[in-house]
């Protein structure tokens, strides 16, 4: 167990110290650069005031030179100063994790809650007309463009009918918990409509299996009801793929609202990723983008976990890591 | 395959996803003829016919620009497809490489391509698709002037989309590869010497075929999504060549005004992208050989 533990942690390090080299060599082929950058503020500055500075912070200096400088800077906690926020990047994306923490912490409590109960119920009858139209429900909120969803419930709520704010967070002391709810509801309700479908369809799919095995046979010929069947002998073995496919998504949603929290001007980890980039401000880029891969790598950690824990066949010895 | 497409026919949901996608890349294909038809130009700016509602001239009157609604959502339709069919297609081919070569070398090489597969999984995939759809080309060496051309944007967006969307067709074809490689034909073929990329493209590929087909088919739509996200953020096609997702990035401001403006688009892209799903459910439903029927 700790050692399969170890090597898979040591293995999604690897990854993230790869991936950290990846993102570090395309920002650098974004366009524009810090120096070009102020350049366009500075008309007075000329080419050579430009080399100047560029050899000055190491611009002119190979890739890999410039990437082991940052990576040495990375690991003592150092991640440079962000243009956009004017602050140190590590604080600014602080306060955009907790923002994003609430919205989609709240968005998939309400998206399981939603989908689970009802992949269950709907498994009872595969095929069936409830089923069908489950079905294209689910499918709808797979296929739909989430900026198409997040302009539709805009035009929706707050223009035709103005009974929600269009997007923000409520500013100053005097906002209360209620306005902030107000706030929220229009991205949680487009999270919930674009994940809850997937996960019904999950849940759907692993009840259904659930239900064919001999064990199931075997309750029902022994006389137990219907719901006792359902909850105690199906559902805890459907249990297993739902709880490992949402543990591999929940990593993922931290940068995966980022068309919701751009499109509610949400300031998030998604917005935030999405500003920076396109704001040309590098340091916090690569620290959001790094800290996204970071959390996406974590989930899948927590998947393997939960699977193993969960499945009583599988033994960590036989894992390969 | 005779029974497949029995399967298929008797799917009501399948046949009408299968007409609405025929559908469009009909009228797609006849986009040429539509404008010689209606005789309008779909770049041309008329700054006296801003936001027209629809006329005979304009069937669905004209956007904040003046330009011909209509003829513009034709026209991204056809950019839409393109990529979408084309990216899926080029994700099919590396997946399809990678789950061969790792489900029938295996080894270290499986061991090796798998987890670089897991690692390409483990991206957090849309911050990554907005960091290489921004790149600047010409800082890799390319010509501004090429760099710079619609070709480019649309090639681009090709390129990206399939170097992240290759990894769900590898997963499955190593692991049908894997089963199949096991086979008394397959056995037989390398008995009597038959060369291992001989083996991997004539004995075991057409054997692994449905879930690349299935694979596919649900990744052309998500492929239309991910384009018209791209596109809608301002990095995907570039104006003004249209495509469904460029036509909705000022949408947002004209939702007071115009809002017909917002609903086409993405009515389209929702509408194609349901029909690919339902499809490719209907398709992994018909070719499972344990299903009844």
């Amino acid at each position: 167990m700790i050692r399969f533990l170890a090597a898979r942690a040591g293995q999604s390090l690897a990854v993230l110290l790869v991936m950290s080299f990846a993102i570090y060599g395309l920002i650098g082929l974004m366009p524009g650069d810090p120096v070009d950058l102020m350049i366009s503020a500075d008309p007075r500055m000329t080419p050579a005031d430009a080399a100047r500075l560029k050899a000055l912070y190491g611009l002119d200096r190979p890739l890999a030179a410039r990437y082991w400088a940052w990576l040495q800077a990375a690991l003592k906690g150092e991640f440079g100063y962000s243009r956009l926020f004017a602050k140190p990047a590590l604080a600014a994306l602080g306060p955009a994790i907790v923002s994003t923490a609430v919205l989609v912490g709240t968005s998939f409590a309400l998206a399981l809650a939603v989908a689970l109960p009802a992949g269950v119920w709907i498994a009872r009858r595969p095929g069936g007309r409830a089923d069908r139209a489950v079905n294209l429900l689910c499918f709808a909120g797979i296929s739909v463009p989430p900026f198409w969803l997040a302009i539709l419930l805009i035009l929706l709520f707050a223009v035709t009918w103005g009974v929600l704010p269009a997007g923000g967070v409520p500013a100053g002391p005097g906002a209360g918990i209620a306005d902030y709810a107000r706030h929220m509801a229009l991205p949680v309700l487009t999270l919930v409509l674009l994940q809850a479908g997937g996960y019904l369809r999950f849940m759907r799919a692993a009840m259904i299996e659930a239900l064919r095995q001999d064990y199931v046979r075997t309750a029902e010929a022994k006389g137990l009801g219907p719901g006792r069947v359902l909850l105690r002998h199906a559902l805890p073995n459907a249990l297993i793929p739902v709880v490992t496919v949402v543990a591999l998504g929940f990593g993922g949603l931290f940068s995966g609202a980022l068309i919701t929290e751009t499109m509610f001007a949400w300031p998030g980890m998604g917005k935030l990723i999405f500003d920076s980039i396109m704001g040309n401000d590098f340091n916090l880029a690569l620290a959001a983008l790094l800290f996204a891969t970071l959390l996406t790598l974590l989930g899948n950690l927590l998947a393997d976990l939960a699977y193993a824990w969960l499945d009583p066949r599988i033994v960590f010895r036989e894992l390969r890591p | 395959m005779r029974r497949v497409w029995q399967r298929l026919a008797r799917d009501r949901l399948a046949a009408a996803s299968a007409l609405v996608l025929a559908a469009v890349a009909a009228v797609a294909l006849l986009a040429p003829a539509l404008a010689a038809f209606l005789g309008v130009d779909p770049n041309a700016v008329d700054l006296l016919e801003r936001l027209a509602p629809p006329s005979g001239r304009h069937w669905l009157g004209t956007d904040e620009i003046g330009r011909d609604v209509l003829l513009r959502l034709v026209l991204g339709g056809q950019v839409s497809l393109f990529v979408g069919l084309a990216a899926a297609l080029a994700a099919a081919v590396i997946g399809t490489a990678v789950g061969l070569l790792a489900g029938y070398r295996g080894g270290r090489l499986d061991d090796l391509l798998m987890r670089l597969t897991d690692g390409v999984i483990a991206l957090p995939l849309l911050p990554l698709l907005i960091v290489m759809a921004a790149l600047d080309l010409s800082k890799l060496g390319l010509p501004p002037e090429t760099a710079g051309s619609p070709a480019a944007s649309l090639w681009r967006i090709v390129a990206i989309i399939a170097l992240v969307g290759w990894t769900t067709v590898a997963r499955l074809v190593r692991g049908a590869t894997l089963s199949v490689r096991t086979q008394d034909f397959v056995a037989a073929a390398v008995g009597q010497g038959t060369p291992p990329w001989r083996v991997m493209l004539v004995h075991i590929l057409p054997n692994v075929a449905s879930p690349i087909v299935v694979a596919t088919t649900l990744s052309v739509g998500n492929v239309i999504l991910l384009e018209s996200v791209l596109s809608f953020l301002g990095l995907g096609i570039q104006p003004p060549v249209p495509s469904w997702g460029n036509m909705l990035t000022n949408a947002q401001e004209l939702v007071t005004t115009a809002p017909l403006l917002a609903v086409w688009p993405g009515l389209l892209i929702f509408a194609t992208v349901i029909a690919c799903n339902l499809l490719g459910d209907a398709l992994q439903d018909a070719l499972d050989p344990t299903a009844k029927g």
